[in-house]
């Protein structure tokens, strides 16, 4: 029943309607760009929502928890603060807490992160020889926290055929279906 | 017309969105809240050595190590939307190096199931008290105070201070060998 349904709304299509789902479908992807963009443009970091990966930050953060980031640069890094930072040979930036902190009279500054469920210190993570972080390194400082809404991604990007078929469905759907 | 799909669909669409308003509601009425509390912090057996931080390079840096005493109550820091807090016990100083250092010696999380009562003797530091070369030695104005981090169930994420601190005098001497 729900196959014919579906039929008969693609058959009442005119060449009209079909332009006018098709310009529906771009609207709805160009305006979630602009909003990331957006987000991007307001916070000034170059990713202002990131889903937490790893259980490093437990009991605080779980996997699949949301934060919300903002990356100021008149805002001073101070140590307890949790940052985002990407590190030389790791493509997924880490969430860790800021345990150290030295600053330069000219505001140069260099830090020392740590997981608060970790056992020692981030510099077996950072790259070879790398002692300190700095402020380039910084991708975000978490403002923000909402717990378990992440974990859709985390199931997307562990079953990525699941996430081409609610892609799929979803990019169907707002194709054929009519008010 | 009402067929099990649409049903679902209304029931899960109005869930997500009641979940959404409550959720925004607990962030909304605990974000002007106040999370000072007032600490007591005191230091003995306040010693310095200067020995190579091999973990950052071969230079010998000043490496400070104490015993502190930690006295608080947390439970107004406690309500509806905080799922725990994250202490943290920092020194804070300025070198000929540096403007601004910030070592942080001691953590703890409570968790809102613990007991928010601090009370802590002559507890030993959690990390190396490092410092960033040679600026401890004689140092008569370091300063130990108590911070959290409040973690929300939704919300932001603050820093607090606590109020009162405890000014550390560092000795003009390093002490020799594995003593402390």
């Amino acid at each position: 029943m729900m196959q014919l349904d579906f039929l008969d709304d693609l058959r009442r299509m005119n060449v009209r309607q079909l332009f006018y789902q098709v310009l529906n479908f771009a609207m709805i992807v160009s305006s979630a760009l602009m909003i990331w963009k957006g987000l991007m443009v307001v916070t000034g970091s170059e990713s202002p929502i990131v889903v937490v990966l790893s259980g490093s930050m437990e009991p605080a953060f779980h996997r699949g928890d949301l934060l919300f980031l903002t990356n100021y640069d008149n805002e001073p890094i101070r140590a307890g603060e949790i940052v985002v930072f990407k590190v030389e040979g790791r493509d997924i930036p880490i969430v860790h807490r800021v345990i150290k902190v030295h600053e330069k009279e000219d505001g140069n500054i260099k830090f020392l992160t740590k997981g608060d469920n970790n056992n020692v210190d981030d510099r077996g993570l950072y790259a070879n020889g790398q002692a300190w972080l700095r402020r380039k390194d910084v991708v975000g400082r978490a403002r923000g926290f909402v717990p378990f809404i992440g974990i859709v991604t985390i199931v997307m990007n562990d079953y990525p055929k699941f996430k081409y078929a609610v892609l799929a469905g979803l990019g169907l759907f707002v194709l054929i279906h009519r008010e | 017309m009402h067929t099990f799909l649409s049903r679902a669909n209304a029931v899960s669409a109005f869930s997500l969105s009641t979940l959404a308003f409550l959720t925004f509601l607990c962030f909304a009425s605990t974000f002007f809240l106040d999370y000072t509390a007032p600490v007591k912090i005191t230091a003995a057996n306040i010693v310095l050595k200067n020995v190579p931080e091999y973990a950052v390079s071969r230079e010998k840096n000043d490496l400070g190590a104490l015993r502190f005493d930690l006295s608080s109550d947390l439970s107004d820091l406690f309500n509806w939307n905080t799922k725990q807090l994250f202490l943290y016990l920092t020194a804070e100083y300025e070198t000929s190096n540096n403007k601004l250092n910030q070592v942080v010696l001691w953590d703890k999380i409570i968790h809102r199931s613990e007991s928010p009562l601090i009370d802590l003797k002559n507890q030993h530091l959690k990390y190396y008290f490092w410092d960033d070369g040679n600026g401890l030695l004689g140092h008569k104005n370091v300063s130990l105070y108590l911070s959290w981090n409040i973690i929300p169930i939704a919300g932001t994420l603050p820093l607090w201070n606590g109020i009162g601190s405890y000014k550390v005098a560092f000795p003009t001497d390093y002490t020799q060998g594995r003593s402390y």
